[in-house]
């Protein structure tokens, strides 16, 4: 390994750094301590299910709450002694749009480079680019009022970037938009890192989503983090893909379960589990121990880890508090 | 730029939003104003007659009825922009706008001020349309130039406090319905005051509120200010009345902006 030198290969400085962060609302614990450290220039995902603490751990990072424990420090300022410094190098957008409903698409965005102070033309020219940008042009001059959620979301994230933050938060971005406006958000997503070179922390319920866009991923459950790495580390410990193969009847299920020994066999809808990494050579595996006993499947589906099996894994049982309404959804 | 200049570009930049908002939807606005000039017509055409009479003698400052009635209506509508407010700044709290805005580095008083400037100017807009209504109908005062001065700084400091006091109700609030509840008690307190008749035709109990609430000496004030009639301590105790609401409102409406988000 060649010897590192101090410009060619920079220590990475870090966006976000976190020591023991803590937050309680009566007795209920929603943070227990959680660590972080985000270099600069890379999209971190925070990934749990409702209720895990993700909306307040973006509430603490960006300022909105104080944590009764732990430190931070974003871009370089401490998050409580340097409030200002740090509101001024972020931009935050929320799980619920912060727009202004009654002003206009353009309003907004004039409203937004007016409170970073920009002059009038420089305000016009960035709110023209980022209306540009964002396919947001022919509905300048309407009210937000009658946006889409994923025109509202849009706006959201433009209204963000008046002020050229230089790390944005993003909490549940595309949770409610339909799988069309998802794949946009997505898109606009990775634009921001790959043009910008902004640090991003996003929150997710989504492990493809996570998957699509982060560098890293923490797994958040009940307020400490259970799991963190690349998407690769994670999936690495997640055993939950496996093919799916049916048959006809209970006799070739019988002969199929002997073959593969200990799998998970339903006779029910007469299909057999078999775990699988999702690569070819296991697949055309199955496929060939399956003819050279001459049984015929009816068919076969592969089945990828999703959320559900990163929790069953890291914690031993299923996902918490999806039957639970947490209390921000009910807040509007 | 100072961080002075900052916060007073800030809190222009919201103003300027608010009365954007005014223009767009004036309903509230002018639902506003429509209240205390109907009070205005209901108490010079129905009961001016009857209530002129029943008060005749006592110190109304002799004269028609309507020039006793027309300062405690013109009061009461520098209260009722005070609902506006509240409303205003609850609609905000329970959208997303807000919280925007407390990410951002701009100045913490900004938001609130701009809620209060522009509700004071919207409020005092409808103050002179109800003046004009009142000069249509018949009220008669006799202020010198001076005197309207001081009439119109005191109506304008009433409003502040009330508006101040009215943004703090809009942030502890949970629903801009309740918002719009909460100052109704307080536009009707004109009522157990000398607005409509002298505090001395009214049951005993009922008159010591009468003569000590703060309301009665903003009226006597603005109607020795308007009329003539003798000012004498009101005038003190309306200024302390104002300064102290206004205090205690802007006080209670920063420390309430200034708590944790999660409501």
């Amino acid at each position: 390994m060649p010897a590192m030198t101090g410009s060619s290969a920079p220590a990475l400085s870090s966006a976000i750094t976190a020591v023991g962060l803590s937050k309680s609302y009566g007795d209920k614990v929603v943070l227990d301590g959680i660590d972080l450290h985000i270099p600069e220039g890379t999209v971190f995902a925070l990934l749990g299910p409702n209720g895990a603490g993700k909306t307040t751990t973006v509430q603490i990072l960006s300022t909105l709450v104080r944590a009764d424990a732990g430190e931070a420090r974003i871009a370089g300022h401490d998050l409580v002694h340097d409030a200002d410094a740090v509101r001024a190098a972020i931009g935050v957008t929320g799980q619920f749009s912060a727009v202004d409903n009654l002003l206009t698409a353009e309003e907004n965005l004039m409203l937004m480079a007016d409170l970073h102070h920009l002059n009038r033309r420089e305000g016009r020219r960035r709110t023209a680019e980022l209306l540009r940008r964002f396919d947001l042009t022919e509905v300048s001059a309407k009210p937000v009022v009658t946006f889409s959620g994923g025109m509202r979301r849009k706006l959201d994230l433009a209204m963000t970037l008046v002020g050229n933050p230089r790390v944005i938060f993003l909490d549940e971005p595309t949770t409610g938009l339909d799988p069309r406006s998802r794949r946009t958000m997505w898109e606009i997503i990775r634009e921001l890192v790959a043009h910008d070179g902004v640090t991003i922390f996003l929150t997710t319920q989504y492990l493809d989503e996570a998957d699509q866009l982060a560098d890293r991923i923490a797994v958040l459950d009940h307020g400490t983090l259970v799991a963190e790495g690349t998407a690769e580390e994670l999936k690495r410990r997640i055993p939950g893909g496996h093919l799916r193969v049916r048959f006809a009847d209970p006799d070739r299920l019988d002969a199929a379960t002997a073959l593969f020994g200990a799998v998970t066999r339903d006779t029910e809808s007469l299909t057999l589990q078999i775990p699988s990494d999702g690569s070819i050579p296991t697949l055309r595996a199955v496929l060939d121990v399956l003819d050279s006993a001459s049984i015929a499947a009816e068919s076969l589906t592969m089945h990828t880890p999703d959320l559900d099996d990163v929790f069953l894994t890291l914690t031993g049982r299923p996902r918490s508090g999806d039957a639970a309404t947490s209390p921000k959804e009910n807040a509007r | 730029m100072t961080s002075l200049s900052y916060a007073v570009s800030d809190s222009m930049t919201m103003l300027r939003r608010n009365l954007k908002h005014a223009l767009r939807y004036p309903s509230m606005t002018v639902s506003v104003v429509v209240m205390p000039v109907m009070m205005l017509l209901l108490f010079t055409y129905a009961f001016g007659s009857a209530l002129g009479t029943g008060i005749e003698g006592m110190s109304t400052g002799g004269g028609d009825y309507i020039d006793y009635v027309a300062p405690g209506i013109i009061l009461m509508a520098a209260t009722s922009g005070a609902m506006v407010t509240a409303v205003g700044v609850c609609v905000d709290m329970t959208e997303g706008i807000v919280n925007r805005f407390r990410t951002m580095a701009i100045s913490r008083a900004a938001f609130l001020t701009g809620h209060v400037v522009g509700s004071v100017i919207q409020t005092m807009i409808s103050v002179v349309f109800v003046v004009a209504v009142a000069l249509l109908v018949g009220f008669r005062p006799d202020a010198t130039p001076l005197e309207w001065l001081a009439a119109t700084g005191l109506l304008t400091l009433l409003t502040l406090a009330l508006t101040w006091l009215a943004a703090g109700v809009g942030l502890v609030a949970k629903t801009p319905e309740t918002a719009s509840n909460i100052p109704l008690p307080f536009q009707f307190l004109p009522f157990i005051g000398s607005a409509i008749v002298p505090p001395e035709s009214m049951p005993t109990g009922l008159r010591w509120f009468a003569e000590y609430q703060p309301f009665t000496s903003l009226i006597e004030t603005l109607r020795g200010l308007l009329m003539g009639t003798e000012i004498g301590n009101s005038g003190y105790a309306a200024l302390a009345w104002c300064l102290g609401l206004t205090l205690v409102g802007y006080l209670w409406a920063r420390a309430m902006f200034s708590r944790d988000t999660n409501r």
